[in-house]
């Protein structure tokens, strides 16, 4: 799994390129951790265009970082989000919390 | 005309193996004519089943799990055993948003996982000697000769 960082407008653009399962989610949540706390953006946005797969343990990522940039007063949104992973989102009661968009345009104007 | 296959693996509680379990299982389902959406469904659902298995079976100690798929004629069924400390309370497992480690960060989504991607969830459970899931999934294709 790699991770691709990008900052534009107070928003730190996460893009996820690869498989999401409870193997690589303690090295992923590190690393995010480590990016939000340098980079300490107010709002974060998901790209998951390219996340091949996930499983419940990708909710759980998300989850932990939603509740780390809401005591902030920070807001989270995913976009580009594939048909099978959007099923396991909507499972998740997962968009009850983060806010879904198309693409980075929609989610830069509207967050 | 009846169609049956067979296959079983054996691997060790490594969390490396869970990709490598569901790629096996999508690949042995491939017989079936799957569409994508069903592929993407049964790796999902033995992901977490091959997860549970690790992280509460196990937990930090080292064991086997074992992975069977039987296909008979449309249905496929896959059973993940494990050996570990099995379950005390299964309907408590089962419910949306109950973990034993929250600590991990894990949603307890497993088993709600499970069950909407897969037609069948069965959970038999011994505490201290181990769990076995049992699902199978039907598959809207006919299966080929």
């Amino acid at each position: 799994m790699l991770l691709n960082y990008e900052v534009i407008d107070n928003k730190l653009i996460i893009k996820f390129d690869g498989e999401l399962d409870h193997h690589v989610a303690e090295n992923i949540r590190v690393e995010l951790d480590e990016m939000i706390e340098k980079k300490r953006t107010k709002h974060l946005i998901f790209n998951l265009a390219d996340l091949r797969f996930m499983d419940s343990s990708g909710i759980g990522v998300i989850m932990g970082r939603y509740k780390n940039i809401s005591k902030m007063g920070g807001k989270v949104a995913i976009i580009e989000v594939p048909e099978k992973i959007d099923k396991i989102f909507s499972l998740s009661g997962l968009y009850r919390i983060v806010e879904k968009y198309e693409n980075l345009t929609e989610a830069l104007n509207r967050l | 005309m009846e169609y049956k296959n067979y296959m079983k693996l054996e691997f060790d509680s490594k969390s490396q193996n869970e990709s490598f379990a569901r790629v096996v299982v999508a690949s042995f389902a491939a017989q079936l004519d799957p569409t994508l959406e069903e592929i993407s469904d049964i790796k999902t659902a033995v992901s977490e089943a091959v997860t549970n298995a690790i992280i509460h079976g196990y937990e930090d100690k080292m064991g086997v799990v074992t992975l069977t798929c039987k296909i008979h004629n449309n249905e496929l069924e896959i059973l993940v055993e494990d050996n570990g400390r099995g379950i005390n309370d299964i309907p408590q497992a089962m419910e949306p948003l109950f973990t034993s480690k929250p600590e991990l960060e894990r949603s307890g989504m497993g088993f709600t996982v499970m069950e909407t991607f897969m037609d069948q969830v069965y959970v038999y459970s011994e505490p201290g000697k181990g769990t076995s899931i049992r699902m199978v999934k039907k598959f809207k294709s006919l299966v080929a000769e």
